[in-house]
């Protein structure tokens, strides 16, 4: 299992336990994470499931894939840290990742 | 004045669930009308994910969301249901009893229908543009802030700064260039999910002056009364800039709305609506919810089960429909009638 660590957008921390081979995103509906909503169930199909990737932990999770990014167009506030959760897989490596949620999905 | 559509049944939401559900009233001779908001038949396996596989449909170890869509369409023609696409039900007023349920429905697109029952299968919601989480967004919807083009004429002598990069984006932009004072398209990054040759378009027009490309993301509107006068924008490097216009379109996809649902008078619980596991009815009689947006113990959102709701809401709505009707259970491999019924025997 490891550890993600979801911020919202006053400040609450929430962290979870994800399985690996999971998503991020799933590993916060799981758990009832408030601020990811997920619409469309993980089909990189709706974008509300938009994290910002704490920039330490950047390198490690990557850039998104060129449909990530098309469909990351369908958020607000995108940034250079900007990933869906949908399409983050977790991995031993992951361990202690910490996103931040945004003010709003849709 | 509209002519008042009087039939049988009402089905809101045209996915897979509703679409069984022409089917399974078809075989009781319930002959039904469907509405939708969009402009397509097939609910979210069309509109979220028509080409992805979907793996748990009996019989069908994988088959894409338009896939099976096509297939149901296939399968309920017998019953010649009429759809009205574009359509969102904005009324629903309760004419009957509970032992003769009769409803009144109005469509924002002004259609009336007199139904004896209504079955709700509306997945998430209604599809709805989204709105850009701008402060004050909600002050300049009336004159300044559009989420669809409804009439080009609305647009002209305007400055219209038009938001995202997709195929809404870009074909409103070109269509618009010729219309509008001057047209600005802004897009979060230099590249554009739209067909190529739309983004060719708009580069040429971009090259001969005819209208300006914009990197960057709206923050803030400025305006009075209802009426913009400029977006402030932030572009990728932190930088402000401000686009003077007075109309502008964002187009950021749809999201999904519970919408008018909530005034119906149904029990409501978390944007569900609880049914009973016998009939799936609502608290209103002769209103029915089948497929995701229904709740009850043990709840699944599998297309499956809002298959097996559609079937049990039928024999609930013959009741209503036919109430001197002697019910006999029958199955289509054996039975000569529903064989007739779908136009096989």
């Amino acid at each position: 299992m490891a550890k993600i660590q979801f911020i919202d957008f006053c400040g609450t921390a929430r962290t979870v336990e994800a399985e690996p081979g999971s998503t991020v995103m799933e590993a916060a509906i799981k758990n009832g994470v408030p601020g990811i909503e997920a619409e469309c169930g993980g089909a990189c199909a709706c974008a509300t499931c938009h994290v910002y990737i704490e920039p330490e932990w950047q390198e490690k999770v990557g850039p998104p894939s060129s449909m990530e990014e098309d469909m990351l167009d369908f958020a607000f506030d995108v940034r250079p840290n900007s990933r869906l959760a949908c399409q983050i897989q977790v991995k031993a490596e992951l361990d202690g990742l910490t996103v931040r949620t945004p003010e709003k999905q849709a | 004045m509209t002519e008042t559509i009087k039939t049988d049944c009402l089905i809101i939401g045209a996915g897979p669930v509703g679409l069984f559900a022409v089917f399974e009233l078809g075989l009781l001779d319930i002959r039904a009308h469907v509405v939708d908001i969009l402009d397509k038949i097939g609910g979210q396996c069309a509109e979220l994910y028509p080409e992805k596989p979907i793996y748990d449909i009996p019989g069908f170890p994988t088959v894409t969301g338009q896939g099976l869509i096509d297939n149901l369409m296939k399968q309920i023609e017998p019953f010649g249901a009429q759809f009205h696409l574009n359509e969102m039900v904005s009324e629903v007023e309760n004419l009957g009893t509970a032992t003769a349920p009769l409803f009144r429905v109005k469509t924002n697109g002004d259609t009336v229908f007199e139904t004896k029952t209504i079955l709700i299968a509306a997945g998430g919601g209604s599809f709805q543009p989204k709105k850009p989480p701008i402060p004050e967004i909600e002050a300049y919807e009336q004159e300044s802030v559009y989420y669809a083009v409804r009439k080009i004429e609305t647009f002209r002598d305007r400055s219209v700064l038009i938001v995202g990069g997709g195929d809404s984006a870009l074909d409103w932009t070109l269509n618009l260039v010729p219309v509008a004072k001057r047209v600005t398209l802004m897009h979060r990054r230099d590249d554009f999910r739209a067909a190529p040759h739309s983004v060719e378009q708009m580069r040429a027009l971009v090259r001969d002056g005819k209208m300006d490309l914009k990197i960057g993301q709206a923050t803030r509107l400025e305006g009075q009364n209802g009426r913009l006068s400029s977006v402030i924008c932030r572009d990728n490097d932190g930088g402000e800039f401000a686009v003077a216009c007075d109309a502008m379109l964002p187009f950021f996809g749809l999201t999904m709305k519970l919408g008018s649902i909530a005034d119906w008078g149904l029990s409501l619980n978390e944007n569900l609506i609880p049914v009973d596991t016998e009939k799936f009815e609502t608290s209103v009689p002769g209103i029915f919810a089948i497929g995701d947006i229904n709740t009850y113990p043990g709840k699944l959102k599998l297309i499956l089960s809002g298959f097996h709701e559609g079937a049990l809401a039928a024999q609930k709505v013959q009741r209503y429909v036919y109430p001197d009707r002697r019910v006999t259970f029958q199955y289509t491999t054996s039975s000569t009638s529903l064989q007739k019924k779908l136009g096989v025997a």
